[in-house]
């Protein structure tokens, strides 16, 4: 029961700061909403038991990312009235673009039938030792792989971001 | 008899996989109508993590609904090319705004200026 309630209680609290994500006309509030989506959706992990992806979650999302979007935003001084806007008909264009979407997901999603897959059980899947495991047994190429990837994003990121010498 | 007791308990107590996907797709739709209707380049970035993290939680859940780790390992992957996508992006949006004065996605309708 604890857990249901507290499910719903993630849920509406990410899906309402990823409303005011979008909503936020100061793109400073934008950026700590998402922060805040960002710890429900750790939490979500946590009622998972996958709890390094919830560490993971929060170190490299809620710290890292989000802290390079403020610093960008602070460094490029954006705030509510430098802030463009679209005309009123493409925004409605838009919602009402997305609320077809939801309802074309929802209509093929409702026949989906899931119940072979079984309840959420509590195991010890996700913690750091069994993931760990497959990591470096079956997904050790693709690891090594992920360095080389961060590696040249931030040879890219250096590259594009200094000033033309 | 009593292990099924516990089992039907078990899936009493725990949340349907229904949900998650429920929540994940609200989730996404939110950040497409994000992408949709902003023009602040910063904010669609946003808007893209919000449905990229959609797409992590619901993989988070199969994986743990059909207690397979590849899911959970694959979502550690996707976290790693976001972290390198973000920082490309955000590299070339300083560049624009460098050149542009604006992060403003309409103005750089002509690929060049």
């Amino acid at each position: 029961m604890l857990t249901q309630s507290l499910f719903y209680f993630l849920s509406f609290l990410a899906i309402f700061s990823a409303l005011a994500v979008i909503i936020a006309k100061n793109p400073v509030h934008s950026v700590l909403y998402l922060i805040l989506t960002f710890f429900a959706i750790t939490g979500h992990y946590i009622l998972l038991n996958a709890q390094f992806l919830a560490i993971v979650n929060m170190i490299v999302y809620a710290g890292a990312i989000m802290v390079l979007f403020l610093f960008v935003l602070m460094l490029l001084n954006l705030n509510a009235e430098t802030e463009p806007q679209k005309p009123a008909y493409i925004k409605i264009a838009g919602v009402v673009s997305g609320g077809l979407l939801l309802l074309v997901l929802v209509g093929a999603l409702k026949t989906v039938d899931v119940s072979g897959a079984g309840g959420t059980t509590a195991t010890d899947m996700g913690l750091v030792e069994n993931l760990g495991m497959v990591l470096f047994n079956e997904f050790l190429l693709p690891f090594e792989l992920a360095s080389v990837l961060l590696l040249t994003a931030m040879v890219g990121a250096v590259l594009i971001g200094r000033r033309e010498a | 008899m009593i292990k099924n007791l516990e089992d039907t308990l078990q899936t009493i107590q725990s949340i349907p996989l229904e949900h998650y996907i429920w929540f994940s797709t609200a989730l996404f739709i939110v950040g497409v109508i994000g992408v949709l209707t902003r023009r602040n380049a910063i904010i669609i970035l946003m808007s893209v993590e919000l449905m990229l993290n959609a797409v992590n939680l619901l993989l988070a859940a199969f994986s743990v609904h059909h207690g397979d780790p590849s899911g959970q390992v694959f979502v550690f992957f996707i976290m790693a090319v976001a972290a390198a996508e973000v920082a490309v992006g955000l590299a070339i949006i300083v560049m624009i705004y460098r050149n542009t004065g604006s992060v403003d996605i309409d103005i750089m309708n002509k690929l060049k200026w």
